[in-house]
């Protein structure tokens, strides 16, 4: 296992930059740079890269989806939100049609925002490609069917060419996929979800999102804490803050950046990744929860430092 | 867990102290146990005094919650009051102002809750 690419970061919904969004990064970049000078390319992205991802890109909009770069010749996703779009078009535009590949997808659940990029999924349109679905719900293949149907899309599920087969995993199963250990487990959301631990060469990813914590069973929480242990990278549903997520959006299946910082802690992780941002929250919003998640993470801190950062469309994870 | 209460008129003040980490979240709930009782029993309000809490994690701060869903529901107010720096960051972080009311010291918490109890904690305090 090598490197995780965000290709979708957002929960719930995909939301887009506005013109006005775009037009106050600008003005912003303008602004600081009033009366500079740039010798060269270099100076001037050296500049844009000093101000920050609010002001010189974006968190992105993407709904679910994470790519994790095995080392081997098959593709691993983990989510079919509307982020699968882009990835299949890249996918294809690398390989075109006449070179078959093998893609894993292990779906967290089957939610709208987490499988709503399927019908765009380039990749299960061509002949020859092989894709297998994985999943802990009965209902798995009948959801993806289901929103392809009529009257939801245009283009009904069997028409797609590719190899197509939805693998049942049983949660607490462990298994050997693309030459990886796949651990699952049963996670606590509205209709259940399922995290994964992917383990291979001495590295492991946890794929936690659309998972909440009650908080209210210590026994609960140490299931969580023996899952992520010693995780090189923990990929982990914070779409409210704390107080939200343990009152007014109780049972709303979603957890907080506090409690990903904890259970991180507490599992002797070595990086938290905050994910499923909360699509009413702008990029000042992310990155100011990012920063706040940094600072509880250093006043808690008992052992080694765990590193804390957000996920944003297009980013990249070396494990 | 060590907490120490007074009662004020028609306020419970009660004042725990030290670390309320997870092992220490149940014995917080514990000790706060009978004074939410007594509280909700009269429909009093409750003021947390935290000068005492150096740390609180999320465990802690359900508890919190926990009390005041209680609380509310017998239409009493509950307060947190004189926050050490480092818990009132937590407080920040976890959005917890909208939970529990905040102040800065127990006097004025009282005095946004009870006139009388305002009067006996001033009383005390000569």
């Amino acid at each position: 296992m090598k490197l995780i690419r965000f290709w979708g970061t957002r929960g719930s919904l995909p939301v887009a930059l506005t013109a006005a969004g775009v037009r106050d990064k600008v003005t912003r970049a303008l602004r600081a740079a009033a009366g500079m000078t740039f010798a060269g390319d270099d100076a001037l992205n050296d500049f844009v890269d000093g101000l920050g991802l609010p002001v010189s890109g974006s968190f992105g909009g993407h709904t679910s989806c994470v790519e994790v770069e095995t080392g081997g010749d098959e593709y691993v996703l983990c989510d079919l939100g509307t982020g699968a779009r882009p990835f299949g078009q890249k996918a294809m535009a690398r390989h075109g049609p006449a070179s078959p590949q093998t893609y894993h997808i292990f779906m967290s659940h089957v939610h709208w925002d987490h499988i709503m990029g399927f019908p765009f999924f380039v990749p299960a349109y061509v002949p020859g490609n092989r894709i297998r679905i994985y999943g802990g719900h009965a209902d798995l293949e009948s959801a993806f069917r289901r929103q392809q149907a009529p009257p939801s899309f245009p283009v009904d599920f069997a028409t797609l060419r590719a190899d197509i087969e939805f693998v049942h995993l049983q949660p607490g199963s462990t298994h050997v996929i693309a030459g990886m250990q796949v651990d699952v487990m049963l996670q606590r959301h509205a209709g259940d979800s399922f995290g994964y631990r992917f383990t291979s060469g001495g590295r492991t990813f946890v794929y936690t999102t659309d998972s909440e914590h009650t908080l209210e069973d210590p026994a609960e929480t140490a299931g969580y804490v023996e899952f992520f242990r010693h995780a090189d990278l923990v990929v982990f549903d914070a779409m409210y803050s704390l107080a939200e997520a343990i009152s007014v959006k109780a049972d709303w299946g979603h957890s907080s950046n506090i409690v990903g910082v904890e259970l991180c802690q507490l599992a002797a992780a070595r990086h938290l990744c905050l994910f499923h941002h909360e699509p009413i929250h702008g990029d000042d919003a992310i990155a100011r929860i990012l920063a706040e998640t940094r600072r509880y993470e250093e006043i808690t801190r008992t052992g080694a430092p765990l590193l804390v950062t957000a996920a944003y469309d297009g980013m990249e994870i070396a494990l | 867990m060590q907490l120490q209460s007074q009662r004020l008129v028609d306020v419970f003040v009660a004042a725990p102290v030290g670390r309320v980490d997870h092992p220490n979240a149940e014995l917080l709930k514990q000790a706060l146990a009978p004074i939410l009782d007594a509280a909700v029993l009269e429909r009093s309000a409750l003021v947390l005094d935290f000068s005492g809490i150096d740390y609180i994690s999320s465990m802690g701060l359900r508890v919190l919650l926990m009390a005041s869903k209680q609380l509310r529901a017998a239409n009493a107010r509950i307060a947190v009051a004189a926050l050490q720096p480092v818990p009132r960051e937590i407080f920040d972080i976890a959005r917890f102002n909208h939970v529990v009311e905040i102040f800065p010291t127990v006097r004025e918490a009282l005095s946004q809750l009870s006139g009388p109890a305002l009067a006996a904690y001033d009383a005390g305090t000569k």
